[in-house]
């Protein structure tokens, strides 16, 4: 099991990328009670017999990993939300993309941490590839969405340094603030 | 209360930063550090990986590294894993790349370019990946 949700949603975002998806769009909503996130793609997508095989971990799709054959991604993210008594919803459509869903309860004393959002979110858009990725992020009454190339237009490449730090810093402000008195 | 930090105010800072930096050094980016980000990376904590290598070349003031991720590199056992490439050195794995070892891997091969004898992984035979 991952450390945290963060690692969670790192590794949904990874699959839909590597699905050949042109755009994600990732929604993380928190409130007192929930923790909600909705990964939607438009990556090649799964037909019924190729969606259920995507929850056994012993299967990876043939051609995704040229190492290896196992697949832990979502059997992980399903483990998780049984464990802690939420609800997983998939679906998926071949050539039109996939939306993996998901909901857990914050009361729940097994519930991992977030973890480190800012990291994460850090670590998703400077993945390499074209695909755009766009976030929006709640909490409460508050928000702020920010997208892949809205952050390379205002840093460049997102592999230097110095970039991959100043993003950091804007992702913890833009956590910070949803924190805030609302 | 802090203060957010928007888009242009992140533009602002990256024009700072990038004066400061092309005073200092205009060397090129010859150096590729490339973490494995996959689910046994991540499981295993290559996302601090990550960070202590930002945080580190950042403190530094290192500037000719470009920090990558790619996927599983099939050594999950030994996650989280580290490949360095230089252009005077052939390209290496690391395996437990931990903060410590990224501390090593920095000031070792990176800045004196000698190797980190025990973090080195070999590669995955091609009989044992297929």
């Amino acid at each position: 099991m991952h450390a945290s949700i963060a690692d969670v949603i790192v590794d949904i975002v990874q699959n839909s990328i590597e699905a050949n998806a042109t755009h994600v769009e990732l929604t993380i909503v928190t409130n007192p009670d929930r923790l909600m996130v909705t990964v939607k793609d438009n990556g090649k997508g799964m037909d019924a017999t190729q969606l259920k095989r995507a929850f056994d971990p012993f299967y990876s799709e043939p051609g995704k990993h040229d190492k290896r054959r196992v697949g832990l991604g979502l059997p992980l993210l399903i483990q998780m939300v049984e464990q802690t008594g939420g609800q997983t919803d998939i679906t998926s459509t071949p050539n039109l993309g996939t939306t993996v869903s998901f909901w857990c309860d914050q009361h729940h004393p097994d519930i991992p941490p977030l973890g480190d959002l800012p990291l994460a979110l850090v670590s998703l858009m400077a993945y390499p590839s074209n695909c755009e990725i766009s976030l929006a992020r709640f909490n409460g009454n508050n928000s702020y969405d920010v997208t892949k190339s809205e952050l390379v237009e205002a840093l460049g490449s997102l592999e230097e340094p110095a970039n991959l730090t100043l993003s950091r810093r804007f992702f913890k402000s833009q956590e910070e603030s949803l924190y805030e008195e609302q | 209360m802090s203060k957010k930090l928007t888009l242009d105010a992140l533009r602002q800072l990256r024009e700072d930063k990038q004066k400061e930096l092309s005073k200092r050094d205009p060397a090129n980016k010859d150096i590729q550090v490339i973490i494995g980000m996959g689910t046994c990376g991540i499981a295993a904590g290559a996302k601090n990986t990550f960070a202590a290598f930002l945080d580190i070349l950042d403190a530094k003031n290192i500037t000719n590294v470009l920090v990558r991720q790619t996927g599983c590199m099939g050594l999950c056992h030994s996650e989280p894993t580290v490949e360095v490439i230089t252009h005077d050195m052939p390209p290496v794995i690391y395996g437990n790349v931990n903060k410590e070892a990224c501390e090593k891997i920095i000031s070792q091969h990176i800045l004196e370019g000698k190797l980190v004898d025990d973090l080195i992984c070999d590669r995955p035979a091609i009989d044992i990946i297929r």
